[in-house]
């Protein structure tokens, strides 16, 4: 039988498919983080259960820590706890974590690619939704829930109910201007955030080749934002060229036999999808969000949509709520829009191609008069790369402040936030309300998007400038 | 976990779709190390006002909604992160049923885990259900997950579907983890198997 990607993953994957149960599926690779561990780690002291395989585990601090001054204590006596208590949880259980400290430390959706800790063909997790983000290599990588990260530390197992497949194609090239942040919100866009429910997407086109590793980890990583339980794109020499001489990359003669497997994993040709998107990469326009969900979407040359023109009661009535939250008015201009705050970083887009990015844009402007901007680099790792290159002086120069990398306002859990009615032009994945901060209004954009607004002070179609 | 018993309760209606995890318990909240204690946040920024006091505004302060434990809502709900805050403070709030026509996946997960019955009905089966209490606000349904049947004073009852392993965790209260744990023996006997066939894995 022909296979898809994601069958092949599953299939390999399979301890038990007994009657009357759910299919038992191996976890290969455990990530985690402070904000989703602690109470794992207590449910496994408490009933006299053992981490079943350190070595699948590697761990980070990244929602809660400082983005300055972290030489200092941290201020927030709850979330100092919770450092506190993941240090200690990985202290006991023998895990491998990279803490504030280490220079290895970073988000970990940006760490662990950076170490070559996920290969092709591998099923990962983490208590975090946007585990989605390893997908770019071929691996089959979902967010979990607290209860069953206890589960895999105890059993190396999850029960799982197999996902339908759903086939993204983008076909052609995208614009000079168009990334794959564009894509992810366009998807987003056009299936809505319950389009890819129950679905493992793989993305697949021409566009979707022609994106750097980098760029697949930004599109993979929003694929939790259409609904869709993991996203995949198909190892292929960029894949194998960025793993080749990282940490946990397979090397010497387990290189060649980890290569065969992995150029095996791809979709068998004329293997059938559940359901396939069509979408033409040339036409993706950057993408600017209007509302508070990531759905609410449209091209920068667009206008703020009116609550009339959705024909769905349910979405006429979000346009509502959403326009009245982010104080906005129907028919506005996107490049109407002022910005009060400009964020790039995240497990979206803070790695280096972003930075590069944002600093050719960012190049020889100053941020716009009340404007602030952050750039906060997804790791250490990507700091150094970066200051190497001597982005972090152009970033300077134009007035943003370099930071010290985190989740910082993605999620606003460490204390980078939006006060009430400010505006931030975010490349983070979600603009929920609240999200940035109590009252807060985000717009999700590109690394280059988001360079431009902190410029102008308003939303720019970078295709003019 | 509690086994889930027939019960007829007070049903709270939020109208609302695509209610994700960062409204149902925000971040400022997810930074405490214990899984308890998660009610009192539970929709804070839409629940409360600035000053802390209740915003009679919000649907769950309605008076005729206090003591629900079924929560009926739009579609998508518990979309966005994988908090298991979310469904901790759901329950902890006193809510162990939510009807929805969705929700998203790691969402729906979770809610099993902590003995809450996330049941999935039709447009038509909301729309009755949201109509009966926006009639009635107050009103208590039943449901009887043995059978797998919401009934209603008005009679718009109906059964629903659900995965019978689910079902059994639920009803019997049983831990995840034991039940994996019965086929320790396969775990093993599949990993000693991997390691022969990706042996770069465990280098």
């Amino acid at each position: 039988m022909k296979k898809t990607m994601y069958e092949k993953i599953w299939d390999s994957h399979l301890v038990v498919d007994a009657a009357g149960q759910a299919p038992l599926l191996y976890v290969d690779r455990h990530l985690m983080h402070e904000v989703t561990s602690p109470q794992a780690f207590e449910g496994l002291r408490l009933s006299g259960r053992k981490v079943r395989n350190p070595h699948s585990i590697l761990a980070t601090m990244d929602h809660c820590v400082p983005t300055k001054n972290r030489d200092l204590p941290i201020a927030d006596p709850i979330a100092k706890k919770q450092i506190e208590t993941m240090a200690e949880n990985c202290l006991a259980n023998g895990l491998n974590l990279y803490d504030m400290k280490n220079p290895n430390n970073g988000v970990i959706h940006v760490v662990v690619p950076e170490h070559g800790f996920v290969h092709p063909g591998m099923v990962v997790v983490c208590g975090d939704s946007h585990t989605a983000t390893h997908g770019a290599f071929g691996a089959l990588a979902f967010g979990i829930g607290t209860s069953e990260v206890e589960h895999v530390m105890a059993t190396q197992t999850l029960p799982q109910k197999k996902s339908k497949t759903m086939q993204v194609v983008v076909n052609g090239s995208l614009s000079k201007y168009a990334s794959a942040k564009d894509i992810a919100l366009a998807i987003t866009g056009k299936i809505g955030t319950a389009g890819g429910t129950g679905y493992v997407i793989e993305y697949t086109g021409s566009a979707i080749r022609e994106l750097t590793m980098e760029g697949r980890m930004t599109l993979c990583n929003m694929a939790i934002e259409a609904g869709a339980r993991a996203g995949l794109v198909a190892p292929d020499e960029k894949t194998y060229e960025y793993l080749k001489g990282r940490e946990f990359a397979p090397s010497g003669q387990n290189w060649d036999q980890a290569l065969a497997y992995w150029k095996s994993l791809t979709s068998d040709e004329g293997a059938e999808f559940d359901t396939t998107i069509v979408l033409e990469g040339a036409e993706i326009a950057p993408q600017v969000s209007w509302g508070t969900s990531p759905e609410q979407v449209v091209g920068v040359d667009g206008v703020v949509p009116s609550p009339e023109s959705f024909a769905d009661e349910g979405k006429r009535k979000a346009c509502e709520g959403a326009l009245a939250y982010m104080g906005l008015t129907a028919n506005t201009k996107i490049t109407d829009i002022p910005v009060d705050l400009v964020f790039i970083g995240s497990c979206t887009n803070g790695r280096i191609e972003d930075f590069r990015i944002a600093a050719e844009v960012a190049k020889g402007t100053k941020v716009a008069a009340g404007v602030t901007a952050l750039a906060v680099p997804g790791s250490y790792h990507v700091k150094k790369q970066a200051e190497d290159e001597g982005l972090d002086k152009i970033f300077i120069e134009a007035g943003w402040e370099w930071r010290d990398p985190g989740c910082s306002m993605c999620l606003a859990m460490n204390g980078d936030e939006l006060t009430k009615g400010q505006r931030s032009a975010s490349t983070s994945n979600r603009n929920f309300e609240g999200r940035q901060g109590k009252g807060g209004r985000t717009h999700l954009v590109s690394p280059a998007m988001a360079a431009a607004a902190a410029a102008a002070g308003h939303f720019v179609d970078i295709r003019t400038l | 976990m509690e086994p889930y018993l027939k019960h007829e309760s007070i049903a709270a209606l939020m109208d609302r779709s695509n209610v994700d995890t960062d409204q149902i318990i925000p971040k400022q909240f997810l930074k405490k190390v214990e899984r308890s204690g998660f009610g009192i946040h539970l929709f804070h920024d839409w629940r409360f006002n600035d000053d802390g006091s209740d915003n009679a505004e919000f649907e769950l302060n309605k008076p005729a909604f206090k003591g629900a434990k079924i929560l009926v809502a739009g579609d998508n709900f518990g979309c966005g992160s994988s908090r298991e805050h979310a469904p901790w403070a759901i329950a902890d709030y006193g809510f162990n049923t939510i009807i929805s026509t969705s929700y998203a996946d790691i969402f729906y997960n979770n809610c099993f885990k902590n003995g809450i019955l996330a049941i999935r009905v039709n447009q038509d089966q909301l729309e009755q259900l949201m109509a009966e209490i926006n009639a009635n606000e107050g009103v208590c349904f039943t449901i009887d997950l043995e059978n797998q049947q919401v009934i209603t004073p008005a009679g718009n009852g109906f059964s629903f579907e659900i995965d019978p392993f689910r079902k059994g965790n639920l009803l019997s209260g049983l831990d995840d983890i034991g039940l994996t744990l019965k086929h320790e023996a396969k775990i093993t006997e599949y990993e000693q198997q991997h390691k022969q066939n990706f042996p770069w894995l465990w280098a």
